[in-house]
């Protein structure tokens, strides 16, 4: 059954803060292969014009996936989870995100098309600081594919 | 670590390519820094219930190495303020030491008068693309 359309401008409440430390930096930058003294080096990062270590371009992912979980398992909207996949990803930096930052993720159901028998679920994170500075967009196009046709 | 300056960059430019191998403990260490833990990335038997052919890399690790080879060519991560992609084929990770072979490449597609630089990458597996159009916007010093 296609989506419920009427989920499209739905808002999520923020998720709980998150706090950017510099040892899951680190680790993400390590998980990568990002080499940059900028991910390590909270001296050089200051050199540079930081606060502090700076976050691989897409380590944001980690904050929007798990807010994107509050509209995949929304009972009322009811995807099928085993049947999702990753169609899509963008990120918009309006500054770095960098170690000591506290971030929260407001949800926003953008767009939701059926097409073939497959739904495409656009999901917005809006990543800011505590404070409500804006700090990354996370677009997520998720593909929820439809039962084969037997 | 400086960044690079807009006067050295040049619509047209190819950055310097990539090759990396991606194995199944390369997709665990990424499954658990960036918490996807989804077991197709690491459970064979899973991977086959749903209809792949293994277990596949996460389509974020991807990005990241594409996103890779742009932030050691500019000389600061920070500097990419945009990035994108389409994730169009799932690269399988066969059980051996050797992994899969990822061949990254990125050309400047764009320099704007506001001097930032639009990159078009392309990451190849056996030759196919395995990335829709993937682009990252950079701003030079």
């Amino acid at each position: 059954m296609p989506l419920d359309r009427s989920f499209i401008g739905r808002s999520y409440p923020p998720a709980p803060v998150y706090e950017v430390g510099r040892e899951k930096i680190r680790e993400f930058a390590d998980a990568v292969g990002a080499t940059s003294a900028l991910h390590r080096d909270p001296e050089e990062a200051r050199l540079a014009g930081y606060r502090d270590v700076v976050a691989p371009p897409t380590f944001a992912v980690i904050l929007s996936a798990s807010a994107n979980s509050v509209v995949v398992d929304d009972p009322d909207l009811g995807i099928d989870y085993s049947r999702v996949v990753h169609g899509e990803q963008r990120f918009v930096h309006h500054r770095p995100i960098t170690a000591g930052d506290r971030l929260v993720a407001a949800i926003h159901v953008d767009e939701i098309i059926t097409k073939l028998g497959n739904d495409f679920l656009t999901v917005r994170a809006e990543i800011t600081t505590e404070a409500g500075e804006p700090v990354t967009t996370v677009t997520a196009m998720l593909v929820a594919r439809g039962k084969e046709e037997s | 670590m400086t960044r690079l300056r807009v006067a050295d960059v040049a619509e047209g430019d190819e950055l310097p390519p990539l090759t990396v191998r991606v194995t199944r403990a390369d997709l665990v260490r990424y499954a658990g820094a960036s918490g996807d833990f989804n077991p197709i990335h690491w459970n064979e038997r899973i991977a086959r219930e749903v209809g792949l052919p293994g277990v596949i890399a996460h389509g974020m690790l991807t990005m990241a190495l594409a996103n890779r080879l742009v932030s050691d060519w500019v000389g600061d991560p920070a500097a990419v303020i945009e990035c994108a992609a389409r994730f169009v084929r799932p690269i399988p990770v066969p059980d051996d030491d050797i992994g899969a072979r990822l061949e990254i490449g990125g050309k400047v597609a764009e320099v704007s008068a506001d001097g930032t630089a639009k990159v078009t990458m392309t990451v190849r597996v056996d030759g196919k693309q395995v990335l829709g159009r993937p682009t990252a916007r950079v701003a030079l010093g």
